[in-house]
């Protein structure tokens, strides 16, 4: 193995990391803003939108990332809609997150008994305050063990991104292979950066499921 | 008003071809799940057992496969392994290779999860109604672990099919990379077609996708009711 | 006979096919306890469900001084912070201290200041003795404390009316007292109650008015509980008192 060149390659991975990382968590947050608005669309049983919703869930769960980008990225620009890459990258991952945190967030709705609603509701509390209140930060709290296996998912589903040109850690060591043909060197900085990336949210995600689990529901 | 692409689908063999890809995807899968199923559920036993050093072995795989993209697990296994130990491994091989090693990690983990979770007292009262363990297992344990773990390995096969489509990234022509060259042939005459052909295949992987799921947690709401 | 408080008028409720409530009438006077007993499934929990809207129903009405209580009007809010309730299940907040379950509607329905509500939270607690448990969390009681705190959670919003559905029913037996204790106590305080309970001996001490509730029908109603729990005019209410009995032929 060449050390000079894994260190010469550091910067270009360096920046892929940073690019990776910047649209994962843009994704993410987005997925989990949609997750939150459909759970309580489904919740709410409102007209129209939830079917709406459970459609969008099913096609997007149903249907790998890498041909919702392709769609995304060079069939919506034959209809007129032209995004950047990066854009397309956050979009696909948010809406593909969303399905995927819409399910978590309504398991844990489900997990619920229903005479928590009931209880909040002879208290005099409206539907929403019962939501915002009662309802909600339990859900959250019970739907943490399937976000945090969301999170490690989505960011490991970045890996597809380079298929529309954005430089992120798999589009850099391909390209270099390509060039260079340090294959190992390449290999070698792909595998600990994305250890990098993913490593410490995996570790963080189970102390926080532990902490969670333990720490507010004894029973 | 140009066309979207669908006619370039009905053009000469195209649609033959591109299901063609589709067969090669899950063609691919159903190998893997199968080896999966076979290996996983030997390593759910054996994470069950309680043997310390095999648990360490089997927690760092599972973290290893939980936290690399497939993509990379393909890309070290297709272009890492020819130049260290210069085998030259076909993609479809490797392919095989990489889901098999993230399926088993997976279905090992259910088994053990499945195994785990039938209560003590299942094993105690059979024990005081003074079954043999030949009969605990048969009649009592494993039936209960089998309706637990059904559901979620159909589940498997649905995500193992969805991530065959990064085999392309390796050169394997399965339906996107079909697509992709149909799209690329019919550039002149039909300049929109990446929008009838992308949105066609799509639905081809929500055709195969969307029943299986659905059987999946259809099982597992009959079976977790009883 | 003082004035009346709530007025049920023909309340009748379907599940489906199934009538559950059939031509239900009642008046609940201030500061009557009144108990209704029947047999398992007979419609008593639908019937406080319905009292305080969270079933619909298919016929008549709920007055609450006079005003009607319904699941879809606007003032739903109102009347039901004027009704309190205690389910049979723990149905605190599981999410939240036991102070915190206490003063979160006074807080956010009621828009009381947080000092005054947690004062009152905690002279509330003090009653049923359970003054030092306002920062634990649910899971950390007893379910006999869980449920002493779900009807200091109900009295903290000051109801006018308590209906208390089975309160008891999930308890282990040596925690059925301390929660019987607290009823007793606000019954002396003349608070108006409606409890549905399979506590024979608890119901003949507590109640002013008893109710035999069977098949969604009111049965058989006495104003005299003694008489009533020693010889019931109805064949029905006896068979069904009988059941508590046990003898060894």
């Amino acid at each position: 193995m060449d050390f000079g060149v894994m260190q010469s390659y550091l910067p270009l991975f360096v920046d892929a990391l940073w690019l990776t990382m910047r649209i994962g968590w843009e994704g993410i947050v987005l997925a989990i803003l949609i997750g939150l608005l459909c759970v309580i669309i489904i919740h709410l049983r409102i007209p129209v939108l939830r079917h709406i919703v459970t459609i969008y869930i099913e096609v997007f769960r149903n249907t790998p990332l890498l041909i919702q980008l392709f769609f995304i990225y060079f069939a919506l620009p034959k209809i007129g809609i032209r995004l950047s890459p990066e854009f397309c990258g956050v979009l696909g991952l948010a809406l593909l997150g969303g399905a995927y945190m819409t399910e978590s967030f309504r398991s844990g709705l489900d997990n619920i008994a229903a005479i928590q609603t009931d209880s909040a509701l002879s208290l005099g509390m409206t539907r929403w305050q019962t939501i915002i209140h009662v309802i909600l930060p339990q859900a959250v709290r019970s739907s943490i063990p399937g976000l945090m296996a969301n999170l490690i998912f989505l960011l490991k589903e970045t890996s597809v991104f380079s298929t529309i040109s954005l430089m992120d850690l798999m589009f850099t060591a391909k390209d270099l292979i390509g060039m260079y043909a340090k294959t190992i060197e390449c290999l070698t900085l792909l595998v600990i950066f994305y250890l990098i990336m993913l490593l410490p949210v995996s570790l963080i995600g189970r102390v926080v499921e532990r902490r969670m689990r333990y720490a507010e529901f004894g029973d | 008003m140009q066309s979207l692409g669908i006619d370039v689908l009905l053009k000469g063999t195209n649609m033959v071809r591109l299901l063609g890809g589709l067969w090669v995807a899950v063609r691919i899968s159903l190998i893997s799940v199968a080896i999966s199923i076979v290996f996983g559920v030997v390593m759910g036993v054996i994470m069950a057992s309680k043997n310390r050093v095999a648990e360490a072995i089997c927690h760092v795989y599972l973290e290893i496969v939980r936290i690399m993209p497939q993509m990379v697990l393909l890309f070290i296994v297709y272009f890492g392994t020819t130049r260290v130990f210069g085998i030259n491994i076909s993609a479809e091989l490797s392919a095989i290779i990489v889901f098999s090693f993230w399926g088993i990690a997976e279905m090992g983990d259910l088994v053990r999860g499945a195994l785990q979770s039938v209560p003590v007292v299942q094993y105690e009262s059979a024990r005081a109604l003074g079954m043999n363990d030949y009969v605990l297992y048969t009649q009592v344990i494993l039936p209960q672990t089998i309706r637990r773990m059904i559901p979620l390995s159909i589940n498997l096969i649905t995500r193992m099919i969805k991530t065959t489509s990064l085999v392309m990234m390796i050169g394997i022509v399965e339906v996107l990379k079909v697509a992709q060259q149909i799209i690329e042939a019919n550039r002149k005459t039909s300049p929109n077609a990446a929008f009838g052909v992308f949105l066609i295949v799509m639905l081809m992987y929500f055709i195969i996708c969307f029943p299986i799921s659905r059987l999946s947690m259809d099982l597992e709401k009959r079976w977790s009711q009883n | 006979m003082s004035e009346t408080l709530l007025t049920i008028n023909n309340l009748h409720k379907t599940f489906g096919e199934k009538v559950v409530l059939d031509d239900i009438s009642l008046e609940v006077h201030k500061g009557e306890v009144i108990v209704v007993i029947g047999p398992s499934g007979c419609g008593k929990s639908t019937f406080l469900r319905c009292i305080n809207a969270l079933e619909d129903i298919q016929g008549g009405e709920v007055l609450l001084d006079g005003e009607k209580v319904r699941k879809d009007a606007k003032n739903i809010s109102q009347m039901r912070q004027r009704i309190g309730m205690v389910f049979q299940s723990y149905d605190l907040f599981p999410h939240k201290t036991v102070l915190q379950n206490i003063t979160l509607a006074p807080i956010k329905v009621q828009k009381r200041d947080k000092k005054d509500a947690e004062k009152e939270a905690l002279e509330l607690l003090k009653k049923v003795g359970l003054e030092d448990r306002g920062n634990d969390y649910p899971r950390q009681l007893s379910g006999g404390q869980k449920q002493r705190v779900a009807i200091v959670r109900a009295l903290c919003m000051h109801p006018e009316i308590l209906l208390l559905d089975e309160i008891t029913a999930a308890l282990d037996p040596e925690m059925v007292r301390e929660v019987l204790d607290v009823v007793l106590n606000l019954a002396k305080q003349g608070s108006t109650m409606l409890i549905v309970t399979h506590e024979m001996a608890f119901a003949r001490a507590i109640a002013d008015r008893v109710i035999f509730l069977e098949n969604g029908v009111i049965v058989e109603e006495s104003a005299n509980p003694e008489e009533f729990f020693e010889k019931p005019e109805t064949e029905r209410a006896a068979k069904f008192l009988k059941t508590f009995e046990f003898e060894r032929e």
